[in-house]
């Protein structure tokens, strides 16, 4: 296609026309051809390197039974076929569905009664920001080997705290029963900070004329709550939700480190179906099948949020 | 009143007990790392332990080589912070100041792959980095952090808020898009770079899962997989993985004293951590 004359180029373009280091001598759509090269190539390249090739060469080998070591077998969808039909499947996607339905609630509840608490002026409110934010900025190797320890079975000092209130503790990370809610514990021990600075932000731009009318009317602290608090901090809230949803799916770090073999989640399995059992293949279809559920509850909760998020 | 006195007292009371519940496991660490390795078991535990001292510290370096893996997450967080800001503040001129045909397509290819989770590309990552014989080097462990689109995306929403007349006064001035990118527009989007190196320096220092899978020697490991490869090592030497643990959290611990409010800002404001 020949380039039309500068007249079509972009407003910016054409007033930019007149300085002589802008203007190089080919003219149209393209003189900015090189430039746009120089600025673009340093991410480009990097991103269709280790991004766009292996999420093709992902797609690729899912359709393919592959151990990483010897040929590769065409098998079409047949993966995908064996995942749904897998228990294993079922349960890797139940636990992570358990550490969400436990994480979230826990995590949301603590942030939020923090935030409420911190919400007005009060000596020393930035110092314990900082100090609640601690957690969020440790990192999660860290975390979950500090809860690992403080929830040791025997040598614990939370089982040891419980024993002293007559509470026999239990096998924590060691007992497939109690594996999840340890991880769970953990996690939202961790998070809570960072959803509180996400609240506490909402409720300062809650207008205080609000509350101050409702106190006229005679509103109660639960009524006010409730009816303005509540529904007004909502967009935040819808926040929460979406980000905590996308990561509590590809939980892996504090699984892997706190529970072992003793919690299997989607992405553990991803990682042993690929390292353990050598079905590169499988773990392929796996993430992908990950990646399609996580846009699934992403875009359900984008379409629900007109029915409880209040803007404005 | 008397009622209104105990509220702001019982107030204080729970965000002070929270404080301590946030507090607390650090503390442990802290005294785990210093008890001698044959009291750590002890029950009931003991707070105040007889001979407290660094073996356990002494016992890490002969393990590992920990200084090193400190150096590496250091000079990796680094170097990673630097390589993202500089490809995506580049990347986000182009998108936000000049024209080409296709800009609106190519920009969505890079928000596309801002969707893509970590689970997804580490396998086929991994094996590209195979066949290209990079496992086990300091590359491999910072090529997927070259480039972010979030940074792009970022970065681009800072320089859409810059206004244009700048750097139409620079173009009068003579000056070509390289220096209004650097003496213009760079400037004027510090917060957002700052913002944007918070991110991108927490998320190379926290990084497990990708070193997991293509680090394999110790002089290569970053320090949560020196951790936990520690931890696979003493499965019930607490004192010393509890050292490892107080390590690698003081370097961020001295950053994040200095730098807190501007942290927190960040980290709400990406909604990322």
């Amino acid at each position: 296609m020949t380039s039309p004359q500068t007249t079509t180029a972009p407003k910016t373009a054409v007033r930019a026309a007149p300085a002589k280091p802008v203007s190089p001598r080919r003219g149209g759509k393209w003189r900015y051809a090189g430039t746009v090269a120089v600025f673009l190539l340093p991410s480009a390249i990097p991103l269709m390197l280790y991004t766009i090739i292996p999420m093709l060469g992902s797609l690729w080998t899912s359709l393919h039974e592959w151990d990483l070591i010897t040929d590769m077998h065409w098998v079409g969808l047949g993966n995908y076929a064996e995942l749904l039909s897998d228990p294993q499947t079922l349960t890797a996607f139940g636990n992570t569905l358990y550490f969400i339905a436990g994480y979230l609630p826990l995590v949301y509840a603590g942030g939020l009664g923090l935030a409420l608490l911190l919400n007005r002026a009060m000596r020393g409110r930035s110092l314990l920001r900082g100090i609640y934010f601690l957690p969020v900025i440790t990192s999660w190797v860290v975390v979950a080997l500090m809860w690992k320890w403080l929830l040791n079975p025997a040598s614990g000092l939370v089982n040891w705290a419980l024993g002293l209130v007559g509470i026999s503790g239990p096998g924590w990370w060691t007992d497939p029963d109690w594996a999840m809610p340890s991880v769970i514990l953990a996690s939202a021990w961790k998070d809570l900070g960072f959803v509180m600075v996400i609240l506490l932000a909402g409720l300062q731009a809650i207008p205080k004329e609000y509350q101050e009318a409702a106190l006229v009317d005679g509103a109660s602290a639960w009524q006010r709550f409730r009816r303005i608090t509540l529904p007004l901090l909502s967009p935040s809230t819808f926040f929460v939700v979406v980000i905590s949803l996308i990561n509590g799916f590809q939980v892996f770090d504090q699984v892997r480190i706190m529970a072992g073999g003793n919690a299997q989640v989607v992405v553990t399995q991803i990682y042993d179906l690929t390292f353990r059992y050598g079905r590169a293949g499988m773990a392929s279809a796996l993430s992908w099948l990950l990646f399609a559920f996580v846009l699934i509850v992403t875009a359900v909760q984008i379409r629900a949020q007109r029915r409880w998020v209040t803007y404005g | 009143m008397g009622r209104a006195k105990l509220g702001r007292v019982s107030r204080y009371l729970l965000v002070t007990l929270g404080a301590a519940v946030m507090l607390f496991p650090f503390a442990w660490a802290v005294i785990t790392s210093l008890t001698p390795g044959d009291a750590v078991l002890a029950v009931p535990p003991d707070f105040t332990p007889d001979g407290a001292g660094l073996d356990a510290y002494r016992k890490l370096m002969e393990t590992l080589p920990f200084w090193r893996i400190l150096l590496n997450s250091v000079w990796i967080g680094v170097a990673s912070t630097v390589l993202q800001l500089l490809t995506s503040a580049m990347a986000a001129y182009a998108f936000a100041r000049l024209p080409f045909p296709g800009r609106g397509a190519l920009f969505s290819v890079y928000l596309a792959t801002l969707m893509m989770p970590l689970p997804v590309l580490v396998v086929p990552l991994f094996i590209e980095m195979r066949t290209l014989g990079l496992v086990d080097t300091y590359f491999a462990l910072l090529a997927p952090t070259i480039a972010s689109a979030f940074g792009v995306f970022l970065l681009r929403q800072a320089i859409n808020q810059v206004p244009k007349e700048f750097d139409e006064a620079a173009v009068l001035d003579g000056a070509g898009h390289f220096r209004i990118f650097l003496y213009i527009v760079l400037p004027l989007i510090r917060p957002a770079l700052a913002t944007f190196a918070i991110f991108g320096f927490m998320a190379s220092w926290n990084s497990y899962l990708w070193p997991l899978i293509i680090i394999k020697s110790p002089e290569f490991m970053t320090l949560p997989l020196g951790l936990a490869t520690l931890h696979g090592q003493f499965t019930t030497e607490w004192d010393v993985v509890m050292a490892g643990s107080v390590i690698s959290v003081v370097p961020i611990l001295i950053l994040y004293v200095f730098a807190q409010k501007h942290v927190i800002a960040s980290v709400a404001q990406t909604g990322l951590k």
